[in-house]
């Protein structure tokens, strides 16, 4: 199948365009949420509300014998919710340190989940086979229901973080300050962990408990890399969160039974990699171009300040031509003398007298003696 | 006005079994400049704590203007240390600067064109506003105590709180920070610092509470800096105390303070 | 009980051990979560290997796992290192992407890989049992009991002989450095150990709950002492009574026993929590509100002392100026005084205000001062 094809399934295909729908709205939820997950480092409790939903989709499932989504999800953010609850919990009343208390929230939750769904498994209805979509998602099993329902809950959850946006920022970036101006810093903190609950239970059908964390962490991590603007990087996060989601969706929907949540996670962690490599100045190509610059003028400067001193010797000469072995030998290990050599040239600082001669010009002279006699004088 | 600022009566602070603040009585004079000064672990950071209500005491009782912190915050500005937040956190100065109007703002409010206009005037006082969309995390350890200093005018409180506003900091935001505390006393308000440069606390200080988990002394530089009171809070290591002791004439030629200006992160203080 | 039955229960406890010793020292570095990172991007090594040998049994898998487990950690550093991202983001994005890379190979070529994606996330301890170790037409008993007895083997070897580096470069990485132990090196060897004992009990209990044995009894023996050899013994044997309780938990209700594993383990944890002598929380609210009565003591010696001969001393050193003053409630500044005459620290004089005794002057001195 062709892209061109892809697209055209895209926009008229009825179940595809529901399921882009879908993990669009989701992606953009996590991505935008994520952001504040990753800037105030707890990108891996996301990870933790993610696994502790397990049991929670499980029981709400045996206690009420319905696979509807509503109802799996509201099982999903209870449990994920008291996993972050135990998480603080034994943070704050114990030694052990918050990686620690989220690996056993994380790890035990899923174990009790796993031990419930054996009991899931054993019931005679057909529904059971719903669950199992839980742990890598389907996105295939998306229905325009369940689309509507993660388009409301993820909605309200954007519609939450815009209203509150002020004390979420403030939170985030320094919560002392904001207790001393009155802001409730637990309850704000809740507040925003319950949407972090919110943006990952609406994943789970689609990408699935084991990798939604990723689409909270992956999309913020990249768009912080092209701003430093927290709106813009929200913005920006929630869109890469969106594309990954389609793009996820659209290949898994393709057949060949790759599930939807791997897929969305290798488009989502493409972005980072891009992103990381990429972007203007925090990009790491930016910073080893910007540093290759730094090091060539730093050459120059010193190829400037050799030719100098090798002029000082005859009364600060213009005419007196050095021969680039003399300057090579001065220049010790540092490589690119000819280069160095032509960028003064064509700044009009040096020339080349003879082939292989060089000397100072006069706003050579003048050049050097700014950058350096200042160091030289006692 | 009232006759005391700040107002502490037999406060003790305890963080699991050890004590770091015992029984500290205190009054702070309004429209004066006051220094806290101990040896780390002294409690200072958790005295301003205790004050602005970010920790809660195991006893004792505090009045900032004559009423509780709660009743009192509008009027409360805090300049807390900059080690304390990620400065490569996504924001610029003027929005970091803003923030100080979120607490007069309320719930939800945005901050408009005034809030803006009055962040660019604080900007300006601490010489910064030239750097209103700069992201912060470009800012030198100077320019970012400035920002924070400027965040705290905005609050356009009659209470600052610092954290330790001139560590690590360079000489010309020391001048500027000194200018704005004297503009603030001139206006009347009462500042209150944790400072670590003792040689420089009668040069920018009125009064001084020396402190060592409990109260040594306080009131007057003049009075206060006695080579007793620093060798009782200091433990009798207290190489510059000639010094300082005896006021600011001597202070010009007394040798650096005992801690360099590291980064904070570095080496958080112990309380 | 059946042969069956105590086969299995052998290769649980064998396993939850051989995770619990590696995983002590993950708790103590701080790096619990290194455990989830690697046990998930494992599945890569494993599916990568098989690909090329095409046996599942092969033992190319475990060392092509292990070393998935180590780049995962190299990644995450290095990642880490950029400054572009924090580390606990540098964690959530690796092993989520290498995991993803897996699970899609196997569902793409899920004809040709008998690798269920069950059994990776759930183990299937149960089937253990059935693969059996044969030799010169000999049977030696289950083969993943084999393997893990040799994974645990070189985990208590490992641990020691290095026990002098690895606790060295997990409490001081400065001073382990200025010895002249490199602690990357050791970073890496232990991690390469963390990683084979996760391939190993992976195959019985699946990735995640690798994480449960690993984390949760190191984490409750943390809550029990402070020695560390104790640490690690303990370690051991709260990871056992994790296993063995679980197998029967699983029995008794016909659950998946990796499950209950996971679950005993979360139950072993919360009861530590709870009821640790000393740093338990039952403990910890027993002994604030002993210490507070103590405190309000000192505290109210203190209070004495500093206001004795001044000029409001008749006024402070009042019981009702203490309600007052220190914010205690009446019942609570009656109390504290009871106590503090009961420990012979105060004594009330005729007008009903507070004296220090002799022995109260110098308690209160000496808490001054530290």
């Amino acid at each position: 199948m062709s892209i061109g094809e892809l697209f055209s399934l895209l926009l008229f295909d009825y179940t595809l365009r529901t399921v882009a729908l879908g993990t669009a709205a989701l992606g953009a939820v996590a991505g935008a949420l994520g952001c504040f997950a990753v800037l105030r480092r707890q990108s891996l409790l996301g990870d933790a509300i993610a696994h502790a939903a397990l049991p929670g989709i499980g029981l709400a499932f045996l206690l009420t014998g319905s696979r509807a989504t509503p109802v799996l999800v509201l099982g999903a953010a209870l449990a994920g919710w008291i996993g972050t609850l135990f998480v603080l919990w034994i943070v704050r009343s114990s030694r052990i340190r918050e990686d620690a208390a989220l690996g056993i929230v994380l790890s035990v939750f899923f174990g009790v989940g796993l031990v419930i769904l054996t009991f899931v498994q054993r019931r005679p209805t057909a529904a059971q086979a719903g669950l199992e979509t839980f742990l890598f998602g389907q996105a295939a099993t998306l229905l325009l229901r369940d689309v509507l329902l993660i388009a409301s809950l993820g909605g309200a959850a954007l519609v939450v973080l815009a209203l509150f946006w002020k004390e979420f920022k403030l939170l985030s970036f320094d919560p002392e300050f904001g207790a001393s101006v009155g802001l409730p810093v637990t309850r704000v903190d809740l507040l925003l962990t319950s949407l972090l609950v919110v943006a990952i239970v609406i994943g789970l059908q689609a990408v699935g408990v084991v990798l939604i964390s990723a689409l909270v962490v992956a999309p913020a991590a990249a768009a912080r890399q092209w701003t430093d603007s927290l709106s813009v990087m929200v913005v920006l996060a929630g869109f890469l969160g969106a594309l990954a989601g389609v793009a996820g969706s659209m290949v898994s929907s393709l057949g060949g039974g790759i599930p939807t949540g791997p897929t969305i996670v290798l488009v989502a962690s493409l972005a980072v990699i891009i992103s990381l490599c990429f972007a203007p100045r925090r990009g790491l190509m930016a910073g080893f171009l910007r540093e290759r610059g730094t090091r060539r003028r730093l050459r120059v400067d010193a190829v400037l300040a050799d030719l100098y001193a090798l002029a000082a010797q005859h009364g600060e000469a213009t005419s007196h031509a050095h021969p680039v072995a003399v300057l090579r030998a001065m220049q010790e290990r540092r490589g690119g003398l000819e280069r160095s050599l032509e960028a003064l040239e064509s700044r009009g600082l040096a020339r080349e007298v003879r082939p292989g001669e060089w000397c100072l010009t006069k706003a050579g002279v003048e050049r050097a003696r700014t950058l350096f006699l200042p160091e030289v004088a006692p | 006005m009232t006759e005391t600022a700040i107002e502490v009566n037999d406060l003790t602070v305890a963080y699991h079994e050890r004590p770091v603040l015992w029984d500290v009585d205190l009054r702070v004079r309004p429209g004066a400049l006051t220094a806290i000064v101990g040896p780390n672990g002294a409690g200072k950071t958790t005295l301003i704590k205790a004050i602005l209500g970010l920790v809660s005491p195991a006893a004792g009782q505090i009045r900032v203007l004559g009423r509780s912190y709660r009743e009192a915050r509008s009027e409360v500005a805090y300049v807390p240390q900059r080690g304390s937040v990620d400065w490569d956190f996504p924001t610029s100065v003027l929005d970091v600067v803003l923030m100080g109007t979120y607490g007069s703002l309320g719930w939800i409010r945005r901050p408009g064109k005034r809030e803006e206009s009055r962040a660019r005037e604080a900007l300006e006082k601490v010489g910064m506003e030239a750097f209103a969309h700069r992201q912060i995390s470009q800012l030198s350890g100077g320019q970012q105590q400035r920002v924070f200093l400027a965040r705290a005018l905005v609050q356009d409180a009659r209470v600052y709180l610092m954290d330790e506003p001139f560590q690590g900091v360079d000489a010309r935001t020391e001048r500027a920070i000194v200018d704005v505390l004297r503009e603030l006393r001139e206006r009347g308000d009462t500042v209150v610092a944790v400072h670590h440069a003792l040689q420089t606390v009668p040069e920018y200080f009125d009064d001084a509470v020396i402190l060592n988990v409990r109260r040594i002394a306080s009131g007057p530089v003049g009075e206060v800096f006695t080579e007793e009171n620093l060798r009782v809070a200091y433990g009798g290591r207290v190489p510059f105390l000639q010094g300082v002791a005896g006021g600011a004439s001597a202070a010009r030629d007394s040798p650096p303070p005992p801690e360099s200006p590291v980064d904070r992160r570095a080496r958080p203080e112990a309380t | 009980m059946s042969w069956i039955d105590f086969e299995i229960q052998a290769l649980a406890i064998v396993v939850a051990v051989s995770c619990a010793l590696p995983g002590a020292f993950l708790v103590l570095r701080r790096m619990a979560l290194m455990s989830d990172a690697i046990s998930h991007s494992i599945l890569l090594g494993i599916v990568l290997a098989f690909f090329v040998v095409e046996d599942i049994t092969h033992p190319l898998l475990i060392l092509a796992a292990a070393a998935t487990g180590v780049l995962t950690v190299a990644l995450v550093e290095a990642l880490h290192r950029t400054r572009k991202v924090k580390e606990d983001a540098a964690i959530a994005l690796v092993f989520p992407a290498l995991f993803s890379v897996a699970v899609i190979l196997i569902s793409r070529y899920a004809g040709s890989v008998h690798l269920d994606l069950d059994a990776v996330l759930l183990g299937e301890i149960a089937f253990a049992p059935f693969r059996r170790l044969e030799l010169w037409g000999m049977d030696l008993g289950p083969r993943g009991l084999w393997m893990m007895g040799a994974i645990l083997l070189l985990n208590l070897l490992a641990i020691v002989v290095f026990y002098k580096e690895l606790k060295l470069s997990t409490f001081d990485a400065g001073l382990a450095a200025a010895l002249g132990f490199s602690p990357a090196l050791v970073h890496y060897a232990f991690m390469t150990l963390v990683s084979v004992t996760a391939v190993g009990a992976f195959d019985s209990v699946g990735s995640i709950l690798v994480v449960a044995l690993m984390i949760a009894p190191p984490a409750a023996a943390y809550l029990l002492t402070d020695r560390l050899p104790l640490l690690l013994v303990l370690s051991g044997a709260l990871g056992a009574v994790s296993a063995v309780s679980g197998f029967w938990l699983a029995r008794g209700i016909d659950a998946s026993i990796a499950g209950s594993m996971a679950a005993m383990a979360g139950v072993t944890f919360l009861l530590a929590l709870l009821f640790a002598p000393d740093r338990g929380v039952v403990a910890g609210v027993r002994r604030r509100a002993r210490q507070r009565l103590e405190f309000a003591g000192v505290m109210l010696a203190i209070h004495v002392l500093n206001h004795e001969g001044g000029p409001r001393a008749r006024a402070e050193n009042r019981v009702e100026h203490l309600q007052e003053h220190l914010r205690w409630s009446p019942d609570f500044a009656r109390k504290v005084v009871r106590h503090a005459q009961r420990e012979g620290l105060i004594a009330s004089g005729s007008g009903g205000e507070l004296h220090l005794t002799a022995l109260g002057r110098e308690h209160a001195r000496h808490r001054m001062l530290h």
